[in-house]
């Protein structure tokens, strides 16, 4: 055994010593104090939810995708209060999920570490800084299916020796082992440290509360060492190495393997981010993605909820139900049941038109996420969105985008740098239009003609690449380079994806459904008072004569102001030219986002900057829609 | 060890088996410690991208690495027989 291998344990020899190290105690948690906290860490996709999930029995958004999941994930199991942290490869503050594991580490009682056994020289470098944070720590080795496929053994006594903690393996494809969870929460504990870092952490714990945050001060954590008002160490990268290098012996240690052929899976991930196969991988993924989201929900089945179910069924049953007390020509009767009816047309739209596509959506969505495809198209598109300053990780923000914007907003936060968060943030505002605008905005092209189509797109793919490349011209810095670790292609779970869906496009239709109202009302309400004619009037110098439209566009562009699509929608009902209909498509995609958008952004990146992006998508949707409008009209 | 001349890693050919002979120093070098991407490790270029995007494999895990930072990880090749052996040197 190397001097590296040195550990802590060899230091209970001397009895005086292991005395005073409460820290160090290898005692079963049940022994003493009863445990509170119990903290499920892992690096991403490890299938850490899936576990969570079946202790807890509650759901969290499950992700093949690290960055999708900032927020903490709480439940109760037994006595205990479980914790689902972020997939994270390391501890310290480098991103925001980190700095969530962190704090959820520091506090918990004890650590349930869950490990990709297949990945298991990846996974232990976390697994060993969790037990250098003198942390009570269990190993949950999952995958066991998967590391049979593999032709792998892992040696678990002999690990759970190397480490000093506790070793199960579980499959949680098949909910295997399960049952050893108990024992796992039960039997965690403090494991190896070697005697070196040992003797440095006791000469910080003098400084800081807690070993764990002595650790990470030691390791350059620089919000820790202000925390407690002292120099952060300059360590990391010693203890980096000398960390890996330890894992690296113990992987040597306890893995065998004998040679497999390769399996499809891998061979499909290999063609994924090779150009020749990926580009046509890449155009298939998209071909059935329209065949479904456009073809067979946008228009086969939205055509029947919304023709039969809305306009046929719904509305005029619920305007005969109102009309009965109130008159459809009072007030009361336009705002409800009018043209802009609050709980006629809102809910048609709402429901028999939004509903199916955003499952549809988010169903595509979540298909290539748990596959392992969506961070292979990021590698393949790499290069490609290097020329407007993002890398191939900004694919996520933007295929969100085209669900909806307000949910790619938030994940821009997985972007290396603040120059990265502007620009995909800019784009998003501007050029992506979220999968309800996509609806009204196909359904009315589709109308128009295939030449609008093309005009369309290719605009809004300009003023998109444009966009970028001004931003990454003008805005000062770097942007970070791809670093992304691939997981493997598996075939997705259904359950996860139902869930997964549903979990999604409910949140999406708890946010969206109020502005849908509050627009509807809004509009109603400027309708009855007179307001909407002030505002057409006010708007029709540039809405006939620049983007030489007819003036009830405008209401559209009020409607805009509350949700883009929903000002889309408002285009419906307007006689249009085909040339008209790609003008007003193309202003009101590139004009401002819908409110709950602009909240978001707000708060992701500050008032001055969220405001400038907010007015500057009203200049440029104006200004562009009317250039297109000069040459085509 | 082969005292090969060392390269940049995103010129080296699709397949190729190679020793890290030096990463880049800088916030990014932790993030490349911890997925094991380090002075004295070998790696397989598993993908090539025109533009310089490269997928690395390293014990069935692939990384993608994007141009600006292959371009300052520097290898050099080694041969088959080291690469595929369980020998690990440490570098410290």
């Amino acid at each position: 055994m190397s001097e590296h291998l040195t550990t802590v344990n060899e230091v209970e020899s001397y009895p005086e010593h292991i005395d005073h190290h409460k820290h160090f105690n290898a005692t079963p948690v049940a022994e003493d104090t009863p445990l509170l906290k119990i903290a499920l860490v892992g690096n991403p996709n490890v299938g850490k939810s899936v576990i969570f999930n079946y202790l807890s029995g509650l759901y969290m958004d499950v992700s093949n995708y690290p960055g999708t999941t900032v927020e903490l994930t709480k439940g109760k199991y037994k006595d205990y209060i479980m914790y689902d942290t972020p997939g994270v490869y390391g501890i310290s503050s480098f991103s925001a999920e980190e700095n969530v594991t962190r704090d959820v580490v520091i506090e918990a009682d004890a650590v349930l570490n869950i490990v990709d056994s297949v990945h298991l020289e990846r996974d232990l470098f976390l697994t060993q800084q969790l037990i250098d944070m003198g942390k009570r720590v269990s190993v949950i080795l999952n995958f066991k299916d998967e590391l049979e496929r593999e032709g792998i053994t892992i040696d678990t006594i002999q690990l759970s020796a190397s480490l000093g903690v506790p070793v199960f393996q579980t499959s949680a494809v098949q909910k295997a082992g399960f049952e050893q969870l108990d024992d796992a929460i039960i039997n965690a504990q403090h494991g190896k440290i070697i005697q070196e870092l040992h003797t440095k952490l006791h000469t910080m714990l003098i400084e800081v509360g807690s070993q764990a945050e002595a650790l990470l001060v030691l390791e350059g954590d620089e919000s820790l060492a202000q925390k407690h008002g002292i120099q952060v160490g300059n360590e990391r990268e010693d203890l980096y190495i000398e960390r890996r290098n330890r894992v690296n012996l113990i992987v040597n240690d306890v893995l065998k393997e004998t040679k497999t052929r390769p399996r499809i899976s891998t061979l499909l991930g290999h063609w994924a981010v090779n150009i020749w196969t990926g580009i046509p991988m890449l155009l298939v993924a998209l071909y059935l993605i329209y065949l479904f989201v456009g073809k067979l929900v946008a228009s086969d089945l939205v055509n029947v909820t919304e023709k039969h179910l809305g306009n046929e069924i719904w509305e005029p049953w619920i305007r005969s139900v109102v009309t009965h007390f109130i008159p459809l020509t009072s007030w009361l009767g336009t705002l409800l049941v009018g043209e802009f009816g609050v709980i006629s047309m809102t809910v048609t739209y709402l429901f028999f038109l939004l509903l199916p596509l955003v499952i549809a959506f988010y169903l595509s969505l979540s298909l290539m996420e748990d596959s392992g495809y969506l961070p292979r198209l990021a590698t393949l598109v790499d290069r490609s969105l290097n020329a407007i300053g993002l890398n191939g990780g900004a694919v996520i923000p933007l295929i969100l985008g085209f669900g909806c914007v307000t949910m790619a907003t938030i994940t821009t936060r997985i972007l290396g740098s603040e120059r990265e968060k502007t620009i995909a943030t800019t784009i998003l505002q501007f050029a992506i239009p979220c999968s309800a605008q996509i609806a009204v905005v196909a359904a009315l092209l589709a109308g128009a003609g295939f030449g609008a189509m093309i005009i369309y797109s290719v605009t809004i793919f300009a003023v998109f690449v444009a966009i970028g490349t001004i931003l990454h011209r003008l805005l000062p810095g770097e942007s970070s380079p791809l670093l992304l670790d691939l997981p493997p292609m598996r075939l997705p779970r259904l359950d996860n994806i139902v869930r997964k869906t549903a979990f999604r496009s409910y949140a999406f239709m708890k946010e969206a459904t109020p502005w849908f109202f509050a627009g509807a009302l809004g509009v109603g309400i400027m309708q009855v008072t007179g307001l909407l004619v002030v505002w057409e009037n006010l708007l029709a110098p540039i809405v006939t004569g620049w983007l030489q439209l007819p003036r009830e566009a405008s209401t559209a562009f009020v409607m805009g102001l509350v949700r883009r699509d929903f000002g889309a929608a408002g285009l419906y009902a307007l006689a249009l030219t085909p040339h008209q209909v790609v003008v007003a498509l193309v202003t009101i995609t590139l004009f401002v986002p819908c409110i709950a958008s602009l909240m978001v952004m707000l708060k992701e990146r500050g008032m001055k900057e969220a405001l400038i992006i907010w007015f500057a998508t009203w200049i440029g949707a104006f200004v562009i829609g009317g250039i297109v409008s000069q040459i085509l009209i | 060890m082969t005292e090969n001349k060392s390269v940049p890693l995103h010129k080296i050919p699709k397949g190729s088996r190679v020793l890290i002979v030096q990463v880049p120093e800088g916030k990014g070098k932790s993030q490349l410690i911890r997925l094991g991407i380090l002075k004295g490790e070998f790696i397989r270029c598993l993908e090539r991208l025109p533009g310089g995007t490269v997928v690395i494999e390293k014990n069935r895990r692939e990384i993608a690495i994007g141009m600006a930072l292959a371009k300052s990880i520097f290898v050099a090749y080694a041969n088959t027989e080291q690469a595929d052996g369980k020998v690990r040197k440490k570098n410290v």
